[in-house]
């Protein structure tokens, strides 16, 4: 009988009520924990949609001179008003610490204060790993600056460490090169990353497709970002839905805990003493 | 016509570098003479001259000199 009560028709009310830990970054709560990229879309209309699809609230994009009359950027912060998404302008293509500094203060300007900034400084063109000596001079400097820096990092937990005593809001270890859809390459690591540091831990780099996600977030980290896996799949919006689902997936099945391994069988059956 | 005023002209013009493209603009222009030439006004944008930013409150009034180094940032997609 208890069987049969434990399945109402509800189950998702009665899930959602099993409380989870809010997913806070720099003083803000957010429910969904899949954050996005706005790159490498075939259009600003197919970027708009797949991230709508996704459920994100947090969405990156990178500063860079204008075009001559054009309009993109324009398109680009109409189509992602400050009114329904937190914007995550980045340091994308900087590859020292005075890059990456002078790219988050224009970026600071051109969104009126904005504190928020993905910090990364790039190390090599092949790989794009990140320069982690760079990334830490940079860090200190925009910490005192009083940017809340979400940083992306090598899945080094000492330097993972060393980014979250400086002050930075979250540490975005990669699990695998940016843009590679290797997924999660790492896992140890991050585990590592996770009991190094007392903010939350955010996979950046390395999905390739729902079941990474999953991976990912049963690892116990507090968000994804994620970018090409959506970009680049064959259908991106459809690909937005799987990536949510994945999420949701993998942070209920973590908080959940998952059955022993054993060796053998277990019969689900109860086992009769006689027929 | 044209003969009066090229002399005046070239007089009044002058080179800065903008967006690492030389681009010659009336002595004096303002950094908003320059996004209005672009076509950017009303567009969200930062502007940095010589390496430090100029803030929207001062688009207006800060002239700029012959050579200055003239960055005009935006938002695009990006990961």
């Amino acid at each position: 009988m208890t069987v049969f009560s434990s399945t109402p028709s509800n189950s998702t009310n009665t899930l959602s009520a099993r409380t989870d830990a809010p997913f806070v970054i720099a003083g803000k709560t957010y429910t969904s924990r899949l954050l996005v990229g706005t790159g490498k879309y075939a259009s600003i209309e197919l970027t708009s949609e797949a991230i709508r699809a996704s459920g994100a609230q947090i969405v990156t994009l990178a500063i860079q001179r204008t075009a001559s009359k054009a309009p993109e950027g324009q398109a680009l912060l109409d189509c992602f008003p400050e009114s329904e998404f937190t914007l995550l302008p980045n340091t994308a293509g900087c590859y020292t610490a005075e890059d990456a500094v002078r790219v988050a203060r224009l970026g600071r300007e051109l969104l009126d204060g904005h504190p928020l900034l993905k910090l990364e400084v790039l190390g090599d063109q092949k790989t794009l790993f990140p320069d982690v000596i760079q990334t830490l001079k940079a860090a200190k400097i925009l910490v005192d600056e009083g940017f809340q820096i979400m940083v992306y990092t090598s899945d080094d937990p000492i330097v993972a460490r060393q980014l979250c005593d400086l002050g930075c809001v979250a540490i975005m270890p990669l699990a695998a090169p940016i843009g590679s859809g290797l997924g999660i390459q790492n896992r140890y690591n991050i585990e590592f990353i996770m009991e190094s540091v007392d903010v939350p831990v955010i996979v950046d780099a390395g999905v390739g497709t729902a079941s990474d996600a999953v991976l990912a977030m049963e690892l116990g980290i507090d968000a994804i970002l994620m970018n090409t896996a959506l970009a680049e799949a064959q259908d991106p919006v459809r690909m937005a839905v799987a990536m949510k689902h994945g999420v949701i997936a993998g942070r209920q099945a973590y908080l959940a805990g998952r059955m022993p391994r054993r060796r053998y069988a277990s019969a689900s059956s109860p086992i009769p003493e006689f027929i | 016509m044209i003969t009066d005023k090229l002399p005046t002209l070239a007089q009044e013009m002058c080179s800065i570098h903008l967006n690492g493209q030389s681009t010659r603009f009336k002595k004096g222009s303002s950094i908003s003479d320059v996004i209005t030439a672009q076509e950017l006004q009303g567009r969200r944008i930062a502007v940095e001259v010589n390496g430090e930013i100029i803030p929207k409150s001062l688009h207006d009034a800060h002239q700029l000199k012959a050579n200055d180094r003239v960055e005009i940032v935006t938002a695009v997609g990006g990961g």
